[in-house]
């Protein structure tokens, strides 16, 4: 079938939004191409103002670089300005004359700064803000002038001032109104704002009308009179006269006077527009061929200026394009945020108050706190903080659901944790915010999307909960309260009686239980154990079958079967899967140690198999990537190394420094003492995987103190460590143990890591299961206990000799052909 | 309606397995679930693209080794919340031998 073809003119946020959300829907139906007049990809416009404030970099703030476009198969013309659209022949053309046809076309032009209509508008240094090109200039400005005047004191002016401010420039707000923000705040909040940024160096003019903008060398008296300045338009900007004949010094003027909806194409292509593109709940304009979303448009009556409307629509018109019909955009009910460090400022809804309504009021100007609650008719209608925001996002929450409050209303000023039975001492805000408070404002997402997300998707970092769920990924206000939800999530209940989880939503049996009934009933396959402990269903699922596939090996070494097909890919391919699901391959360096011969091998693969990148792992050995599947039994037999398991739940690296043999601080020699650990622990699989260190001195070069299990060298023996972790949440390993021997080591580790293989839950790090035991239950199993040691470390020792190499197996022995054979037909 | 195309043998497929066909530069996976049920998709998850035959069968729904998408296997569907859909292919067991029918 012929793909219909979809062209969108303007590159901006709410524009690649819809694209975004297209190809998720109806990633087959379109022939896209994009117009876009800045010669950038898309970025997040809502981020230049902490680039300009130097606290992020343009490349900070990519959203989609020009590789995101092509991958989607995306024709993407930069630098490129439409100027007319052919609405019969169903054409756009640019200004370079390029053009494209359309069967659908969505506009989403943006807005422009609107430029007050006063003379010396033109000058030079007179500029919006608006994109990068604004933010290049003013940063320029700042390195070789002095005097910055903000025309605007509204979010964006105020974002403005402050980033000039922290570039050195001397900055002057003037704002026409009694006071700033006067459509976010009212007259006490915004005063302590402005005496907030006063400290902060701003200065501020209020009440003031701009007259004209003076050119160099203006402020003499006998500046030249207004009608000889238009034929020199090119002079930069001097000053700034006001309106009472006042007049300040500017080298660089930026207005922020507000935005005009960018419709001159749509106009010039008879579409109508009245203060913006108007369109219908469906996104549509007078021509139902065409769209229009963001900025650029006039939604019944309303044209937005804040990205979490924009986002919305960009939802409902990519629905509507995808052909799935019936999602409607009704509007919104906005937030706002100054993003200015170290100043927090909520408001939302009707704030001043006025007519029916009633204010509940804090106000504590010495402290700088003001808070004032609108209500009417027992319900939220509108919130003004300033100074403690904390709550703002459940004052918003009930704003919007308009839910009846006269029952919380004694406490509503004290916020969601004064209110009863949500959250209390010693729990962190994430905590306390229900499943449907929203969390992340721009993107519309709440915390039960977030916590979901994580637990079914298996997130980890911040930059995973942004990719799934858009959370945090535009302002990122909310970044904060992302990261105390991961790590809420992920660091597991710690409180001394956990609650009892049950494995997976297969069974109600938790992790423990299914382990005693393998134990005590001897269970040796998966399907007898789920038999035998009834699950919900027949197999399992991706979750619990890995978990059960452990457990039977670990308890029953020698005797239960591994089930591959149990097994998560890279632990079935004993390789690790990448992106594009080719696979990389790690061979074994003993403690880090390797040699010519092994080196030699590896340039051969790497030269006949045309590996594309060859890198040195952080565990001290050699990642071979973008591997076919097929190949890789090849590449085993032909490295004829061991199997790293990079991949596996079980022993990874060992890590270690030269130690003794040629460190002239070392003590111990630790490079001996890592291969032989690594020598003994080989093969071993673990509820996660486990990483060893062993530094020659106290120095600790091989960095053991975040390890699972971490020995240090000093001058009368070894020192163990365990429960280190270097990864989301670093956890510095506790000391466990000094001893005198090498054997020794192998012994008090061995014992440590068999007891934790023993009765850990399956994807506890180590760190994790001695969080709930206690470290004391670890002391009484492995110091106090000299016979369970032994016995520890003999049952460890007899689970590894039941596994051979897997690599060695399936190159030489053809174990798991079928794995890596593709069925040509 | 002849074109049925010989593939392999059953039990050439593991149980809760898959094995890949590649037809005309193109992977299709071809499913078996713990019992004699065979069912071919494209091997491209509609979340990223990732391989379905490398993920973990279970019950008739392979779930993506990539970031764990559901799909199921009768009919290609993301299981809900997720979003999406792979196309299918008609398959059939003949005297233990698997065919596919590839349009
Ligand atoms: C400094 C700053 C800070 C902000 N902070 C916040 C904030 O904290 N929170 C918030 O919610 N919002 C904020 N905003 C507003 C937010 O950035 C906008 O609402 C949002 O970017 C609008 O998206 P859009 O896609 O409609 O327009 P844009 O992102 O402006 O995209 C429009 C694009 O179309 C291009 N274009 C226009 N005409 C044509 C043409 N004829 N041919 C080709 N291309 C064309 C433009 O060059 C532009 O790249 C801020 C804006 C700025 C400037
Ligand atoms: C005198 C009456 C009408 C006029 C002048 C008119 C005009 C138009 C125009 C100019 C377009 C533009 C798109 C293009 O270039 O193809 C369009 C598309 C469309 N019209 Fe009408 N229309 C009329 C009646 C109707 C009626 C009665 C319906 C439905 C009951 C309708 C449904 C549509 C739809 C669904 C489209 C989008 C088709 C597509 O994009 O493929 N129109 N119409
Ligand atoms: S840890 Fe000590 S012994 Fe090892 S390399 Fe560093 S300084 Fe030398
Ligand atoms: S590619 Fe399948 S879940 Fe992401």
């Amino acid at each position: 079938m012929q793909k219909m073809k979809l062209v969108m003119v303007g590159n901006g946020m709410a524009g690649v939004r819809t694209l975004e959300e297209v190809l998720r829907l109806a990633p087959e139906l379109y022939d896209i191409t994009v117009f876009g007049a800045e010669p950038h990809a898309n970025y997040n416009r809502i981020l230049l103002s902490p680039v300009l404030a130097g606290e992020q970099t343009i490349k900070d703030i990519m959203l989609n670089d020009v590789d995101w476009y092509r991958e989607n198969g995306i024709t993407l013309h930069l630098n490129r300005k439409v100027v007319r659209i052919d609405r019969k022949a169903r054409v756009v053309y640019a200004e370079d004359g390029s053009s494209a046809e359309y069967d659908r076309l969505i506009l989403a032009t943006g807005s422009t700064p609107f430029i007050l209509p006063v003379p010396g508008n033109d000058l030079q240094g007179v500029i919006g803000f608006r994109d990068i090109h604004d933010v290049d200039a003013m940063i320029a400005a700042s390195k070789s002038y002095k005097h910055a005047v903000v025309i605007g004191g509204g979010l964006l002016g105020l974002e403005a001032a402050n980033g000039l401010k922290l570039r050195g420039m001397d900055v002057t707000v003037v704002h026409i109104s009694d006071w700033l923000l006067e459509r976010q705040l009212d007259q006490t909040a915004a005063r302590l704002l402005q005496k907030n940024l006063e400290d902060k160096g701003l200065k501020f003019l209020l009440k003031k009308q701009t007259a004209a903008i003076l050119p160099v060398p203006a402020l003499s008296p006998n500046s030249p009179p207004q009608g000889e300045r238009d034929d020199v338009p090119t002079l930069r900007v001097g000053g700034v006269r006001f309106t009472d004949g006042s007049e300040i010094p500017a080298d660089l003027v930026v207005m922020a006077v507000g935005i005009r909806p960018n419709t001159a194409l749509a106009e010039s292509a008879g579409i109508h527009c009245n203060r913006g593109i108007v369109v219908n709940d469906t996104m549509q304009t007078y021509d139902p061929r065409i769209y229009a979303i963001g900025e650029c448009v006039n939604h019944r009556g309303t044209a937005y200026g804040l990205v979490a409307p924009l986002f919305e629509m960009a939802k409902v018109c990519a629905n509507h394009l995808a052909q799935m019909g019936i999602g409607r955009y009704t509007g919104s009910v906005t937030s706002t945020k100054l993003k200015v460090t170290g100043i927090d400022l909520f408001s939302a809804g009707n704030f001043s108050g006025g007519g029916k309504t009633e204010n509940i009021l804090l106000s504590d100007p010495v402290g700088g706190v003001y808070k004032k609650l609108v209500i009417q008719d027992n319900k939220l209608v509108g919130a003004c903080l300033y100074g403690d925001t904390v709550d703002g996002a459940w004052y918003f929450q009930l704003l919007r659901e308009g839910r009846d409050i006269a029952g919380i209303r004694d406490h509503l000023m004290f916020g969601q944790s004064h209110v009863g039975d949500v959250g209390h001492q010693g729990h962190n805000k994430a905590a306390a915010m229900s499943d449907e408070m929203e969390v992340c404002g721009c993107n519309g997402v709440c915390k039960g999307t977030i916590v979901k997300a994580i637990k079914e998707k298996g997130l980890f970092t911040l930059e995973d909960v942004r990719k799934h769920t858009k959370a945090s990924s535009s302002c990122g206000s909310c970044t904060g309260l992302v990261e105390q939800i991961l790590a809420s999530i992920l660091g597991g209940d710690y409180s001394p009686a956990p609650a009892a989880k049950s494995l997976c939503g297969c069974t109600d049996h938790t992790h423990e239980e299914v382990r005693a009934a393998i134990r005590e009933h001897k269970l040796l396959s998966i399907p007898d154990t789920m038999k035998f402990m009834e699950w919900r269903t027949p197999n399992g699922c991706a979750s619990c079958r890995p978990a059960l596939n452990y457990y039977l090996l670990s308890t029953w070494p020698h005797e239960a079967r591994d089930d591959p097909q149990s097994r998560f890919i890279n632990e079935r391919a004993h390789a690790n899967i990448q992106k594009d699901g080719t696979y990389s391959v790690v061979p074994r360096m003993w403690g880090g140690t390797t040699n010519s011969g092994e080196l030699r091998r590896i340039a051969d693969v790497a030269d006949k198999y045309q590996v594309p990148m060859i890198r040195v792992t952080g565990g001290q050995r050699i990642d071979l990537f973008g591997i076919k599947k097929e190949d890789l039994p090849k590449i085993w037999a032909e490295l004829d190394m061991p199997s790293g398991h990079a991949y596996a739940k079980a022993l990874r690296t060992v890590k270690t420094c030269i130690g003794t043999e040629f460190c002239r601080f070392g003590t111990q020699n630790s490079t001996q003492m890592g291969i032989d650990l690594e020598k003994a622990f080989y093969k071993m699989w673990a509820p996660h995987k486990v990483k060893l260190a062993v530094s020659g001195c106290p120095r600790n070069c091989a960095e053991a103190a975040i390890k699972d299990v971490g020995v240090i060298g000093v001058d009368s023996g070894w020192e163990i460590y365990v429960g280190g972790n270097g990864g989301i949440k670093t956890e510095v390993a506790e000391f466990l143990v000094k001893v005198k021997t090498a054997e020794e080591v192998l012994e008090y580790s061995g014992a440590f890591l068999q007891i934790y293989r023993e009765e850990a839950r399956y994807l506890d790090r180590t760190v994790h299961w001695i969080q709930r035991v206690g470290m004391d239950y670890v002391k009484k199993r492995v110091l106090d206990d000299d016979e369970g040691r032994k016995a520890a470390y003999q049952r460890l020792m007899y689970a590894i000799q039941a596994e051979k190499d897997p690599w060695a197996e399936r190159a030489r022995e053809g174990v798991a052909k079928h794995e890596f054979e593709t069925l040509a037909v | 309606m002849s074109n049925w195309i010989k593939v392999v043998p059953l039990n050439e497929i593991p149980k809760l397995g898959a094995r890949v066909v590649r037809h005309n530069g193109r992977d299709i996976a071809v499913f078996r679930n713990d019992g004699d049920g065979v069912f071919a998709m494209n091997d491209k998850c509609p979340h990223k693209g990732g391989p379905l035959s490398q993920g973990i069968v279970s019950g008739n729904s392979v779930t993506c080794p990539m970031h764990g998408m559901n799909i199921s296997l009768a009919d290609g569907k993301a299981v809900a919340p997720d979003e999406g859909c792979v196309g299918t292919y008609p398959v059939k067991v003949e005297a233990g031998v698997v065919y596919l029918q590839i349009m």
